[in-house]
């Protein structure tokens, strides 16, 4: 018994989360997502197939970003190969492939750019190991390039703050311009620009799935919480992945906010014309896409009247919609100008919390002991509330008021140096899932390492490609599917509804003890 | 007329002065001009400009992500430009007639930090063959570098201590080519190869990775304010792509 104890919180009973392997050459050399077809390629503006001049198209497209975009000149110019960042990417971490030290995953753009673009490599490329844009480098580009879930974990390590996902976003942008583009992002964008959402999915399927939903509120809680679709004049559009309206745990979160909107007692809408919030424009480093996908969201909302606009979980896209969406689909000064624009749900939810003005029965998690993944693009590329590190806080503030048992991880693996689910931007296809099982490696030790020392068995996520993601990579862990749980799930848990069968069940609670745990009020 | 190395050396400091402080020029306003069309700061980051100013100062003086990173690179890479500053703090005495009191008190400073220069560079360099991801990394580049470095400052040091050469009269070249005035250099032969080596890094200071030292300054992840909420960040592309 003693010795379980001791074992369990002695360091050597887990494998250190950040584990350093040896490298190992080549090791995922064969990783490549399927490449786009014409008809994949050809709604987004690129050519169809790869074209006959491409290694001409492909440097010129090069000089041009690197002419707009000061990220991309600097970084290239910028690394002295301090070597800091190399044992810092979760796929290097999981695979030993030198090629996935951010590092050497920029040095292959960098080669490219130093032999075209600078002095040395044009007159000394040995000495600069500056090389030719040759089909060996195309193709290592593809390879590796869609092995970066541009999560900048690399550059919150760098001394520069060099980011290598703006640098295999510049790849795909010239890879996509050359006709080699990735079928999984470039399939889903067009179905955006075409549908509305990621999944294709159209209005009249969204609105049976939202009835549903409220079905199924009403049965829980019997009250009729409403998941209002195209609703004009409602006081805020709300956008969400659209994996929120058919996965799991992602409804299970739709659900949360719902109730949460429900009972703040704010009219809101969806939209149909912008269902997404996901915007895989930025994964293929495109502006234009990207924009065209921000201006559906933009146009929803002066269509539908709205005053606020909000997001829903999700990680890459809160990135392009706090970061971005002002400056390419803005200005948004047809809103409400108290609040702010974007806001996130979690913000909302805070909020209320904070007021007092919603009630949480933490005891109806009792049977979750829970830890908080921060997902990567909230982590470190953006901000929830007035304060840096807000976006770590508030969830974890949220996720408190809903459990009794919370537990963080280790904190080399959270909060600003969180590791990616492995599955991030633009890499959630199935024929990558050997990549995505070893990336995902450093998040799985940390896990079990906290299941380990603290009984942890559910880990809550804030992004719709975290949830996807581990909820197919758990099991190769040796975890439950079901282990994985939306941040507004534990709220939707936990939530007492006003006129709900939970209140009268709260109520006697409270009246028996009236210090009740978990009351907020 | 002169001495022929006294010719020569005036002939390649002007040129690598022109090629350094006009290459650098070039580059800083290449990167100035530049546009940054999207908000990309690496969160948590400051919420004002003066706060992400401050951010890039610390980024700059103590190495503060690098801290985070790895406390050997860290350490190595902190004595290194430290003693650097330093030792060309001590230089400074070389270039002008009356030498200022802080420069004065500097010197024997100056003279450490040559030992520590050299000797966090000797230990840069090992890291870079020892550990197999950094060697990996490292281009032939990124091991002459290390190299011309601890050359200069080796030559320094054995100016200093073992054959000592005519400063006075160094210094009075150094003075003569800034009030175009050529004055003549001594032949010593560790002299010549330690100016030799400065010029060389001179000159391939604004073509080579050595543009870290500017380029920290314009990275977009360090030096932007995290405000697009409070403030529409609305660069040229994004107005041209508007219209």
């Amino acid at each position: 018994m003693e010795r379980t104890e001791q074992l369990d919180h002695g360091q050597a009973a887990y494998e250190d989360p950040l584990e350093v392997p040896a490298i190992a050459c080549g090791a995922m050399a064969e990783s490549k997502p399927y490449v786009a077809l014409p008809q994949h390629q050809e709604p987004l503006g690129f050519p169809g197939e790869l074209v006959e001049n491409w290694q001409e198209k492909a440097i010129l497209k090069l000089g041009d970003l690197v002419k707009n975009n000061r990220a991309l000149r600097v970084y290239l110019d910028a690394c002295v190969r301090c070597g800091a960042c190399t044992d810092k990417c979760h796929y290097f971490m999981g695979t030993g492939d030198p090629k996935n030290m951010p590092v050497a995953r920029q040095n292959l753009m960098r080669k490219v750019y130093r032999r075209y673009f600078t002095l040395a490599g044009k007159v000394t490329p040995w000495l600069v190991g500056a090389e030719d844009l040759t089909r060996e480098v195309l193709d290592e580009w593809y390879s590796y390039f869609h092995q970066c879930s541009q999560c900048r974990r690399c550059s919150a390590y760098c001394p520069f703050g060099i980011d290598t996902a703006e640098i295999s976003m510049a790849a795909r942008e010239i890879m996509d311009s050359i006709g080699m583009g990735q079928k999984y992002s470039n399939e889903i964008i067009a179905k955006v620009h075409k549908v509305g959402n990621n999944l294709g999915l159209p209005p009249k399927a969204l609105k049976n799935t939202l009835e549903g939903l409220e079905e199924e509120i009403e049965e829980e809680t019997g009250v009729p919480v409403k998941l209002p679709l195209d609703k004009e004049g409602a006081e805020l559009l709300l956008v969400t992945p659209s994996a929120d309206f058919f996965a799991s745990p992602h409804m299970e979160g739709l659900i949360g906010y719902a109730k949460v909107l429900h009972e703040s007692g704010i009219s809101w809408t969806f939209s149909s014309h912008a269902s997404e919030a996901g915007n895989f424009g930025m994964f293929i480093g495109s502006y234009e896409n990207m924009q065209t996908i921000s201006k559906r969201v933009a146009k929803a909302a002066r269509d539908l009247k709205v005053k606020r606009l909000m997001f829903g979980e999700c990680g890459h896209a809160w990135r392009v919609a706090y970061n971005f969406l002002n400056t390419i689909a803005g200005p948004f000064d047809f809103l409400d100008p108290r609040y702010p624009v974007p806001q996130h749900i979690c913000e909302f939810t805070y909020d209320l919390i904070q007021k007092g003005k919603l009630r949480l029965d933490k005891s109806k998690n009792d049977h979750i002991r829970l830890t908080f993944h921060d997902s990567c693009n909230v982590a470190r590329a953006s901000r929830m509330g007035d304060t840096p590190g807000g976006q770590f806080e508030i969830p974890r503030a949220i996720l408190r008021a809903s459990c009794n048992h919370y537990y963080d991880m280790d904190p080399a693996t959270i909060r600003e140096g969180t590791v990616c689910c492995g599955g991030g931007g633009g890499l959630l296809t199935d024929e990558l899932m050997d990549l995505r099982v070893k990336g995902a490696a450093p998040r799985m030790k940390a896990l079990k390492e906290v299941a380990g020392e603290h009984g942890v068995t559910h880990m809550a996520a804030i992004c719709a490609i975290c949830k996807a993601q581990f909820s197919k990579v758990l099991p190769k862990y040796g975890f439950d599917m079901e282990s994985i749980v939306s941040v507004h799930q534990m709220v939707s848990n936990a939530i007492v509804l006003t006129g709900s069968t939970q209140e009268e069940e709260w109520n006697k609670k409270a009246g028996q003890a009236p210090q009740g745990q978990g009351a907020q009020v | 007329m002169y001495a022929v190395q006294t010719t020569i050396y005036a002939v390649i400091f002007y040129a690598v002065t022109v090629l350094f402080a006009g290459g650098l020029l070039l580059r800083i306003v290449q990167y100035a001009r530049t546009p940054a069309p999207l908000k990309v700061p690496s969160t948590p980051a400051p919420v004002t400009r003066a706060g992400a100013a401050f951010r890039v100062l610390r980024e700059v003086v103590v190495f503060e992500s690098l801290y985070k990173s790895n406390k050997w690179i860290w350490l190595f890479g902190i004595a290194f430009h430290g003693a650097l500053v330093l030792v060309l703090f001590r230089h400074v005495r070389y270039f002008v007639q009356h030498v200022p009191l802080p420069v004065e008190l500097a010197q024997p400073f100056g003279i450490y930090a040559g030992f520590a220069m050299v000797g966090a560079l000797l230990a840069l360099w090992t890291r870079r063959v020892v550990i197999a991801r950094v060697r990996y990394i490292s281009d032939a580049f990124d091991h002459l570098i290390l190299l011309l470095l601890i050359l200069i400052g080796a030559s320094g040091l054995a100016m200093k201590f073992l054959v000592r050469t005519d400063i006075v009269a160094v210094k009075g070249f150094f003075l003569g080519l800034m009030s175009f005035d050529i004055q003549p250099l001594p032949a010593d032969p560790i002299l010549l190869a330690h100016l030799a080596f400065v010029a060389l890094l001179m000159a391939v200071f604004p073509f080579s990775k050595m543009l870290h030292a500017p380029g920290i300054f314009f990275s977009p992840s360090r030096n932007q304010a995290d405000n697009p909420r409070e403030r529409r960040y609305a660069p040229a592309r994004a107005a041209a792509a508007k219209a």
